[in-house]
Parts: C-alpha cells; structure tokens; sequence
C-alpha cells in the first residue's frame, strides 16, 4: 500500500510540469497561435523559480519568478509573431533557443547550490491540486464562458471575429501570455519541487513533450490531463525498471518518453477524423487587420 | 507606429535585414557585456575582431563553420519548402554512428576506401533518421517538427549507449569513449588547421545554391513553400518533397557528423557536437534560407563560438554568453524580416486618408 502510494505521488510530481505547461499551450492554441517555444520558456521559469527562492529564500517568490520569466518569454514572443507579423514555428524556435542559452548563464552561479524546495502541505504539493483546479479552470473558460467563446473563434477564424469587432491581436497577446505563464509555472515546479535544484538544460524536452500533449489531445483540457499522467507514469516507468534490475541499458529506458512521444503523435494524427474537428483552423497564421 | 504592407517584397530590405539584425545584436551584446559590469568595447573586441587576427583562430573558425554551412545549406532547402526538420542534430549523431561503426570494427583498416566508407556511412546515417520523421509525416500526418526533434533525444541516448557498453575502448581506462580513429580513418588536412572537409562544404553549398536557383527541382521546393496549392496544381508531390528535403538535410547532417568525429573529435564520445545542429537553424535563416548565404551566416556563427571560447579564457565572462548571442541574432534576424514585406508608418491612418 505504501509503495501505491510512492508510486502515484512520483507519477504526479511528474506529471505535473507537463500538464501546467500543456494546459497553457492549449490556451495558446485555441486563439490559433502556435508557440514552439514551450521549452525555451519552461527552462527560463525554472532557472527564474531556483533564483527567486534563492535570493529571496522563499520558494513562493521563486513561484512568482517563474510565472513571470515566462510570461516575459512569451511577451517577447507575442511582439514578435502578432505585432511584426514574424514567421510563428521560426520564432518559436528561437524563443527556445534563447531560453536555453539565457538560463544557462543566468543560473551560471547556481550551478551546485542547494535550492530549497516547496513545502507540501499533507504529503501533497500545492502545485498539484492547483492543477487539477487548472485544468477544469480552462475546461469551463473554453466551452462555457464567452470569453473562451471569443478566443476559439478568434482561433478558428480570426477574420469572422475580427469582423464582428473583437480585438484579435489583444485576444492573442492574452493567450500566449497565458501560456507562458504556465509554461513558467511547470518550469518553476522543476526546480522547486521535482529536483530543488539548478542544472543546465534540466527540462530536458519537457516543453516539446508538453507541445505534442497538446496535440494528442486534440486540444481538449480533460485529454491534457489524460495525457500528462499517462507520459508521467511511462517517465516514472524507467526508473522503476531500473530500480526493479531489469537488464535493460538505463538509456535505452530514458528514451522511452521520447519513443512515447512519437509514438502517440503517430497514434492520434492518423486518426484524420480526430483531429480536424479541433484542430483551430488558423492555428500559426498570421492576422493583419486591413482596416 | 504601425505596419504597412509594401506593394511589393523589398529586395534592398531583403539584403540589408541580416546586417541590420548584426548590427543590433552587437549593441545588445554590448549592453549584457556592460551589465555584467566588462568593458563592452574590449568585451567586443575579444569575441568578434581579435579572433580574426591570428591565424590559428582563423583557421578554427573556418573548421567550426564546416558543419554549421553544411547543416545549414540542407535545412535552408527544407525551409524554403516548409518542411520543418529541426532534428539535425540529430540526424549528425546519426551519421557520426555509423560513420564510427568503421574504426570501431576494423581499427586495422587502413586504406582510402576506409575513409570512403566511413564518409558514405556518415551520410547513410543521417538520411536514414531524418527519414523517420519524413515517413511519419507522409503516411500518418504527425507533426516533423516534435518527432523530428524527439528523435534527437533518442539517438543521443543510443550514442551514450554504444560509447559506455558495447563500442567502449578496452584500453580507454574506463572513459566513456570509443578507440581514437587514426590514419586514413580520419580526415586528411590541407595545412595544419584545415581538413580537406572544409573545401567539400564549400563546394556542396555553392552546388546547392545552383540547384536551388537553376534546376526544376529547386523550382518545385520554392513553389511547394510558398503557395502549396499552386504546387499541387502543378503536379508537384508534396510527399516527395518533404521525403527529398529530409533526406538532404539529414545527409548533409550525417555528412557533418562523419567529418567532425574523423577530425575534430577524432572518437566517438557522449557529445560529439556542441549544438551544432541548432545553431544551424540559426544559420539557414541568417543565410536568407539560400545555400550561399549559408556560407557567410555559417562563418559567422562559427566566429560566435571562437568568441565565446575567447571571452571565457580573456575575459572570464562564461561561454554560455555564445548561444545568448546567437538566440538573439535570430530574434532580431525575424523582427528585422518583417522589414522585407511590410514598411512602419508612423503616422496614423486616418491623417493618411484626408
């Protein structure tokens, strides 16, 4: 019993960062903006996160940092894509590239310090009902609010909704500032609560992994949810192997989520049915209002 | 301030946005040099002059640039299609694997044909990963640009693999690294800083650019970017185009891992590239998506890592600055681009209408 109870703590510890992120990404998408840079944006929440708590010696204000490292990342982003019209999947790729540059010498003097991780509160971290909490939040803002009524249909036809007088651009700039948000949040959570500490490059493909989430969801939050504990527990699966003494080369374990990865990405796209019917129509295009 | 369609594309703009986007990134290089309290003018002079008045740093960033130009030019066509391979680094360890899989078994094999056969693997190797994510995009409509970079992570792990267990040298006191390849199983080179695969980059970019610009298959790659439907009406397969332009690009790459494990690195060890792979987007883009521009953009990015390297030991700002500067010059690459197609207008609409 107590080993269940391990089991589906370390299964939610991983999952977590990967359904905050994904969750926001969601959002980004809706309003039919693709931002790739997900990892660029999650690895600069969780080097703002170690350095908040830190400097300040409360993990709270690292939580605080990190909202905000990638909520500054993804304004960097929204400027470039919706104010100058800049290439979404090119930009996207520079933001991570950025990010993954940018942290590392930021978190330069990091390197080996001991961080100082979350309390939890009953064995659980607070991050964890908080995203459950989330994960309905956006469930009911998407398909029961007007605004989430505003954002799908600024995402499915950004002319329509421009038509009918809802600020496009505005619209977006919120979205992608959602989803940085997130995404530095599930950064944060790395290095404040999976690992308390700073190591270079540690989201290791987690923001790419949250991208294809999104995808395998069909952009729906309660498929998010699905997905993220479903790639937390194939994540957490290697390590149990190898706990377990399998006799499997350990790299060949790590890849796993990676293969996981491709593999439902293979699964969901075949499927043309799927994912044509929420798929945002204008997802990566670009808007210029002609008047 | 806002933006303004220009009637048409601006070529002057087209050529000058690189610079302009140079130009900028060294002001805000200058700017994190001064935050971090350096002198920005000596700071600037250590990363991107000094390195040009010595030979040796000459001639290392002419080595560096090799794999960057090749990577490079190969991506530069599968962006101008629209295909999004970003797992060239992939698709180098690849190559590198293979391309080692020849030392590792025959390290007696001493003969040109060694070398040939290490160069063709290399190749094989890369085409052979970046065909996954072509297929996979092709039969099942999944995204190139997540498993092409998925894949990255994956043959990483199996180079780690092969270098701790089975490919590990006996003699190698335990490091994580295979035989050091010796005699014609590495590159030859032309002076003592320069292999003969700089000379080969060269010629592969400038061949490139001609079938880019000269043949029906650059056409095609060129209208199956920018208008698809004008492509299929064309007969154009699109599928052929996305298999074409992965399997160049991840030739190349394969190309580039051969070369940098037969000269530079010399084994096969847990990383044999410093992002070369990723920086090569960088490349393509700075190189106005043309495989002669690559050459130029290469040279530069390469002369970003000489000057990381050089502000480190000078200076003891951290190398990571490198692929600060080089995130930024991407930003400031796209912003600028916006330049080529659109003009910013300050004045406001309705003034411009009375």
């Amino acid at each position: 019993m107590d080993l269940l109870l391990t089991l589906v703590s370390i299964i939610m510890t991983a999952a977590t960062p990967l359904l905050l992120a994904a969750l926001g990404e969601t959002v980004t998408e809706r309003a039919g903006v693709l931002n790739l840079g997900v990892e660029g944006m999650m690895i600069m929440g969780a080097v703002a996160g170690f350095a908040g708590a830190a400097l300040s010696g409360n993990p709270f204000v690292g939580v605080v940092a990190a909202i905000l490292a990638g909520m500054a990342m993804a304004l960097l982003f929204g400027f470039l894509t919706l104010t100058l019209l800049a290439n979404q999947v090119a930009t996207g790729l520079a933001l991570t590239l950025l990010g993954l540059g940018l942290s590392a010498l930021i978190g330069e003097s990091f390197v080996g310090q001991p961080g100082i991780k979350l309390p939890s509160i009953g064995g659980i971290d607070p991050l964890v009902p908080f995203s459950f909490a989330m994960v309905a939040a956006v469930s009911w803002f998407l398909f029961r609010s007007k605004g989430g009524l505003i954002v799908r249909a600024v995402g499915v036809s950004h002319a329509s909704a421009h038509a009918l007088g809802y600020n496009v651009v505005g619209v977006r700039y919120l979205a992608v500032l959602f989803g940085g948000a997130m995404a530095g949040l599930g950064g944060g959570y790395l290095s404040l609560f999976y690992t308390p500490q700073w190591v270079e490059n540690m989201s290791a493909g987690r923001g790419w992994i949250a991208l294809a989430l999104v995808v395998f969801a069909s952009w729906l939050p309660l498929r998010v949810l699905a997905g993220a504990y479903l790639f937390g527990t194939i994540s957490i699966l290697s390590f149990v192997l190898q706990a377990a003494g399998v006799g499997i080369p350990s790299q060949f374990l790590s890849s796993l989520p990676y293969l996981g990865t491709i593999l439902a990405l293979v699964v969901i796209s075949g499927n043309k049915a799927l994912t044509r019917r929420n798929t945002p129509a204008n997802l990566g295009q670009a808007f210029v209002p002609d008047r | 301030m806002r933006l303004e369609k220009r009637a048409e594309r601006s070529n002057a703009m087209a050529i000058a946005s690189p610079f302009i986007a140079f130009a900028l990134t060294i002001v805000t290089a200058a700017i994190i040099f001064a935050l971090r309290g350096n002198n920005p003018f000596a700071a600037l002079y250590v990363y991107f002059i000094e390195p040009l008045t010595a030979m040796w740093s000459i001639e290392q960033t002419l080595v560096k640039a090799s794999p960057l130009i090749l990577i490079g030019a190969g991506l530069s066509v599968a962006y101008r299609a629209n295909v999004w391979n970003i797992g060239a680094e992939g698709q180098l360890t690849a190559g590198a694997i293979l391309a080692g899989s020849v030392p590792v078994f025959f390290p007696q094999w001493q003969s040109p044909l060694a070398f040939l056969a290490m160069i063709i693997l290399g190749v094989l190797g890369g085409m052979l990963w970046a065909s996954i994510p072509a297929t996979l995009r092709n039969r099942f409509n999944a995204n190139e640009i997540l498993t092409s970079l998925m894949l990255v992570y994956v043959v990483q792990l199996l180079l780690d693999y092969l270098v701790r267990g089975p490919w590990r040298d006996p003699q190698g006191f335990n490091f994580p690294k295979t035989v050091s390849f010796s005699g014609w199983q590495t590159l030859p080179y032309l002076t003592s800083g320069i292999h003969v695969g700089v000379v080969i980059t060269v010629l592969i970019a400038l061949a490139l650019g001609l079938v880019m610009s000269h043949t029906l298959k650059g056409f095609e790659i060129a209208v199956t970017g920018q208008s698809p439907r004008a492509a299929r009406f064309a007969g154009f397969s699109e599928k052929s185009t996305v298999m074409f332009c992965f399997l160049l690009a991840g030739g190349l790459a394969g190309l580039a891992g051969a070369f940098e494990i037969s000269s530079v690195v010399g084994q096969l060890q847990p990383q044999i590239s410093p992002g070369y792979g990723f920086a090569a987007i960088i490349v393509a883009f700075l190189g106005r998506l043309n495989p002669i521009g690559v050459i130029f953009a290469g040279l530069l990015l390469a002369l970003s890592y000489i000057g990381g390297e050089a502000v480190q030991t000078a200076l003891q700002i951290p190398d990571k600055i490198t692929r600060v500067i080089q995130g930024i010059l991407l930003f400031y690459i796209l912003a600028c681009d916006t330049l080529i197609s659109y003009r910013i207008v300050t004045s406001s609409p309705v003034l411009q209408k009375a």
